[in-house]
């Protein structure tokens, strides 16, 4: 008697909060259906039978078997047999940022006082690190390993996961369907570009969209550091370059406090950092710390006053480079620097009488390509010294220049077709490579872009599967013309989002539809979380957001 | 005849600036453009503890001015952003005063569309002297006031003379608060920044389709069935007195629109019987269309909705929709057809349509309202009351100036939207439109000419909630403010805008609103959230 009062009891409270969520969902629906005239693509959105896991596990298996959670008797924990133990600050800081996440702060926990555990209650999530070396202290890497599986009782996870599965009733109750996950990521290579140069980001931003980053399985923040318009960066070398370059001096420059806090801070949720130090275009900031840098145009005979690219035939140039580099690679511990390398435009070298004499005296002819390849070439050996692997825009593998096989090649320019072909022949040279051209996400139109973003997919190109297995992922770039701290989170997220699962989650993930359903209720957390992720469509979230 | 007056007046004062030399460079700190001014170039520095906002003598307003007191306050922080504690020390004190006058004490009462926003403003060593007809055309006086003020590590002012009046009466903001909910924090924000570009009329798209977030105390199932929550999801009286409250002091009306008979559909959730039955064949489909014409029911609904709503909204204008009906539910319907059979309709369903809109906009005027209509209700009458005002919106990009010829043509008075609707993004620096719209270039009469009573800046809903309002509003509406507001011939080169729009957003940032950039640099005071 007493099991079957039990078992109806769970029963009872199970279809409570599904009938509420479908409520929610379905509100939603019809709102969308309403609507749906005005859109090119017509969503039928069902609620997603997977609920709101963004971006979709490799492997899951739901039940219908659900747990309360309370926050009282919740707990986060290592598992026995985990080589990661409490010791490992990293994990422990995790533990505590997903208990807020899904308990919120002090206010709601008084609510749950009192409550007794019962039978239909988790009371544990289980980390289990399962490699002998848990990497707790040290720095993610292309080749982390960030698989996890998870099992109703226990949770194995080898890197920081999100924790998706839990949802809320209108009483604010949590619950927890039984379920196990055995997950992986599609491409090692998950990234989101953020340019610091054209607008100045608070620290402050970039924290925030780390932190929601790591809730869409983002790995890789690029960091566009420096470019044309100013330079940020506070260089202990070359102080100059931020006093001079930057759009203020104290207040509009990354400190090496700032770059360490950022570091860190990203390092404690899986996310690389990898710094972007455009040259030889895209310079014009660095010119004004570095006298003789930059390459001086002329006007007929005359120097004009203007500058170009930085000066390919200086020595100087290159002592000066080595030194910066050098610090660059002390300063930032990822394996990869990305090195810019696009958009160089010759007609300032051209105009200038003593690079013309140099073209002569290499036999360079008039093809200024091969002098920007005798300069890549150089920066290439010095930053291979400082034992740094690079990405550099596509630009750089299409003038020819030679590179070290294991060179990244960051793939950004063209129309469908053409960043296919630009795959296809950086993969068939046997280079590794990244994909951005879908993804500028810099580039706003009204309505749901975000299914374009989701549509494309990095392995669609005409190659064998050897070629395919090179591209090590993508990014979306949000460059920073039009953006700056007052719009980057709204246009980024929920935008970006759709970008995470296409690199995460199989290639057979492709229904917009059921991606819809899940999308939105993800959004809506994010919302909750804080973050100011912009809507979908019409609709509402049951937290609004509320830092205006 | 009130308007020939203020006219000739008006003319003095610009003939007495124009024999002063016209110095445009010298205010550029000041969005929108203001009509007529000079200034000198020496500046002068302003200390917070010696700075005073008083009443002139001959003022019809006193102290105890609602409006003014807490303008005066308002302005006073916005002037001296970093004034924190009143400890500062300067070495020496010289006073300066804002001495403001009004000829009419209309302190406690609300802007309305005959509200005078003219003032003119001198500014002397030690003192300035603002005069206006009204306190609204004050507050226009202390935006303006407040952005001449120079915020380089200190505040400095210079010594000037302005005449100051808008070109267009009617400045609105639509906000739509059905396809998403905006918490009313949201909103009282989006007022102040509306201040800070003189915007003057909030109209406050309320319920539509997806959501019925206005809880009726007639009603109140309307919004407990209608809205996205029956709890976390309305605006409950007191919040619509909060906005209502909160605009007056900005000097804003607030417009609201319950847009019918089409755009209905989460009015029909808690209104059994209101909206049409569809059919399918001849068994209703379980879908309803538009609100149903052809029941005396519907009229007694919307007649007590009306009736409290005119009560709620204190604005002598209520904007009734009327736009996107669409007639195939109601020709599904077989009761609805047998309706035009007995008023001999006919199959021509734009008949019910203005059949319906009749019946609305008269129990509107029996209320001492005016009505607002979208411009699809001309399409179907002739029989609306002469002074309702057509709301433009459809034409997108060029072809809105043939709907104001048109329109105008019949006599009746307009209102542009058709070229702002800024919730169409796309990339690069869209302002520029928005800028170089010109309201009054059509083909028609000069009389024609004077039925554009201004224009609106439309941010529908669909995309856009609390998290992305505030960036994607501003600064892009500020652009259609200066049009709005200022002489079109002054402000008609984009590029002459573009620095001085770049301060201004820099100047909203610093006070707190969260304006995206117009392109690449940077602003001193960085927007620090996220």
């Amino acid at each position: 008697m007493s099991t079957t009062l039990k078992f109806t009891a769970l029963l009872l409270a199970l279809s409570l909060c599904r009938g509420l969520r479908h409520d929610y969902i379905d509100n939603y629906i019809d709102n969308y259906i309403d609507e749906v005239t005005e859109e090119e693509a017509e969503l039928v959105a069902q609620p997603s039978k997977y609920g709101s896991l963004w971006p979709l596990p490799q492997k899951v298996q739901l039940s219908e078997v659900s747990f309360k959670l309370t926050s009282s008797s919740f707990r986060i924990v290592d598992a026995k047999d985990s080589t990661a133990g409490p010791s490992c600050s990293l994990l422990q800081d995790a533990y505590r940022r997903y208990y807020e996440y899904m308990f919120g702060i002090a206010k709601r926990q008084q609510l749950n006082k009192g409550r007794r555990t019962g039978p239909s209650e988790l009371t544990e999530l289980q980390v289990w690190i399962t490699s002998p070396d848990s990497e707790c202290d040290s720095y993610p890497s292309l080749t982390s390993d960030e698989s996890c599986e998870s099992l109703p009782h226990s949770y194995h996870l080898h890197r920081v996961a999100g924790i998706q599965l839990v949802y809320e009733d209108e009483y604010g109750a949590k619950s927890i369907n039984s379920t196990t996950i055995s997950d992986f990521p599609r491409f090692a290579h998950r990234g989101i570009l953020l340019d610091s140069s054209r607008h100045f980001l608070p620290i402050k931003v970039i924290l925030a969209n780390l932190e929601t980053m790591a809730m869409n399985k983002i790995n890789v923040f690029h960091w566009h550091i420096v470019d044309d318009q100013s330079f940020p960066y506070l260089s202990r070398t070359f102080p100059q370059l931020s006093q001079q370059g930057a759009y203020h001096p104290y207040t509009h420059v990354y400190t090496p406090a700032d770059v360490k806090m950022v570091i860190e801070f990203a390092r404690l949720r899986g996310i690389r950092v990898i710094p972007e130090f455009d040259t030889p275009g895209h310079t014009q900031s660095w010119g004004k710390g570095q006298p003789d840098l930059l390459t001086p145009c002329y006007s007929g005979s005359k120097p004009s006053g203007t500058f170009g690219p930085v000066n390919p035939i200086l020595n100087t140039t290159y002592d000066f480079m080595s030194q910066f580099f050098k610090e660059i690679s002390a300063v930032f511990p990822d394996a990869y620097v990305h090195l810019g390398g696009d958009e160089v435009d010759f007609t300032c070298w051209k105009s200038n009488p003593d690079i013309q004499k140099f073209m002569d005296q290499q036999g360079f002819g008039q093809d200024y390509s091969k002098l920007e390849s005798f300069y890549i070439q150089k920066l290439l050996d010095i930053v291979t010294t400082t034992e740094k692997g690079y990405t550099i825009w596509q630009e750089v593998f299409d003038n020819g220049v030679k590179l070290k096989p294991d060179t990244l090649i960051h793939v950004w320019k063209g129309n469908q077709q053409q960043y296919q072909n630009e795959m296809a022949n950086v993969t068939s040279s046997g280079y590794r490579t990244l994909l951005s051209t879908p993804w500028y996400l810099n580039r706003i139109s009204y309505g749901q872009d975000w299914q374009g973003h989701y549509k494309a997919d990095p392995q669609d190109f005409k190659g064998t599967e050897a070629q395919k297995k090179l591209v090590i992922g993508g990014e979306a770039c949000l460059w920073g013309e039009y953006v700056d701290a007052t719009n980057l989170t709204p246009r980024l997220w929920p935008r970006a989002s759709a970008v995470a699962e296409r690199l995460w989650s199989a290639k057979d993930v492709t229904d917009i539809n059921d991606a819809f359903s899940r999308l939105s209720v993800h959004r809506c957390r994010m919302v909750d979380r804080g973050i100011p992720a912009e809507p979908l469509f019409s609709s509402y979230c049951p937290h609004e957001y509320k830092g205006i | 005849m009130v308007r020939s007056g203020r006219y000739t007046r008006l003319n003095v004062y610009l003939l007495i600036l124009s024999v002063l030399q016209l110095n445009l460079h010298t205010v550029e700190g000041v969005w929108p453009l203001p009509q007529a001014f000079t200034s000198s170039t020496e500046r002068y520095p302003l200390n917070p503890q010696a700075f005073y906002f008083g009443y002139g003598r001959q003022s019809a307003a006193q102290q105890g001015c609602s409006v003014l007191d807490s303008a005066f306050r308002r302005y006073f922080s916005l002037i001296f952003p970093d004034y924190t504690d009143g400890r500062l020390h300067f070495s020496q004190y010289k006073p300066f005063t804002v001495e403001v006058s009004i000829d009419h004490d209309d302190c406690e009462g609300y802007p309305n569309e005959d509200s005078s926003e003219r003032y003119n403003l001198s500014v002397s060593a030690g003192q300035a002297s603002l005069k206006a007809e009204t306190v609204w055309g004050a507050l226009r006086g202390l935006e303006t006031f407040s952005q001449l003020v120079y915020q380089n590590d200190f505040a400095y002012y210079r010594t000037l003379l302005m005449l100051n009046f808008p070109r267009f009466q009617f400045r609105g903001i639509l906000l739509d608060t059905s396809r998403h909910y905006l918490p009313v924090q949201a909103i009282l924000k989006t007022l102040d920044a509306m201040a800070y570009s003189k915007f003057n009329v909030f109209h406050w798209h309320i319920v539509d389709d997806p959501s019925f977030p206005y809880q009726s105390s007639s009603f109140p199932d309307l919004s407990s069935k209608g809205a996205f929550h029956p709890m976390t999801h309305i605006y409950t009286q007191s919040d619509v007195r909060r906005v209502i409250s909160h605009a007056r002091l900005w000097g804003i009306r607030v417009l609201p629109e319950f847009d019918s008979p089409g755009h209905t559909t989460s009015w029909g959730k808690g209104q059994p019987g209101l909206l049409t039955p569809c059919y399918n064949g001849g068994t209703p489909s379980g879908t309803f269309g538009p609100v149903n014409p052809a029941l005396p029911s519907t009229y007694q609904f919307m007649a007590r909705l009306f009736k409290e709503v005119s009560s709620v909204f204190p604005d002598s204008y209520i904007h009734l929709g009327g736009d996107e009906v669409d007639f195939s539910c109601w020709k599904s319907n077989p009761d609805v057809r047998a309706f035009m059979q007995k008023m001999g309709f006919g199959s021509d369903f734009t008949k019910l349509e203005a059949f319906y809109m009749e019946n609305i906009v008269n129990i509107t005027s029996a209320l001492n309202k005016t009505s607002i209509v979208w411009q699809d209700v001309f399409d179907y009458h002739e029989r609306i009351p002469k002074d309702t005002v057509l709301h433009i919106w459809k034409g997108i990009p060029a072809k809105y100036q043939e709907e104001l010829s048109r329109i105008t043509k019949a006599g009746m008075r307009v209102l542009l939207a058709a070229p702002w609707y800024i919730n169409h993004i796309s990339y690069g620096q869209d302002w520029r439109n928005y800028y170089t719209v010109q309201p009054q270039n059509f083909s028609g009469t000069e009389e024609q000419k004077k039925l554009v009573i201004g224009g609106e800046v439309c941010m529908w809903g669909e995309y856009v909630d609390a998290t992305n309002l505030s960036p994607r509003l501003w600064p892009r509406a500020s652009a259609a403010a200066e049009r709005l507001w200022s002489d079109e011939k002054q402000t008609s080169n984009v590029d002459k805008a573009f620095p001085r729009l770049q301060d201004f957003r820099c100047k909203l940032l610093r006070r707190g609103i969260q304006a995206e950039p117009l392109y690449v640099g940077h602003c001193k005071h960085e927007y620090q959230g996220v």
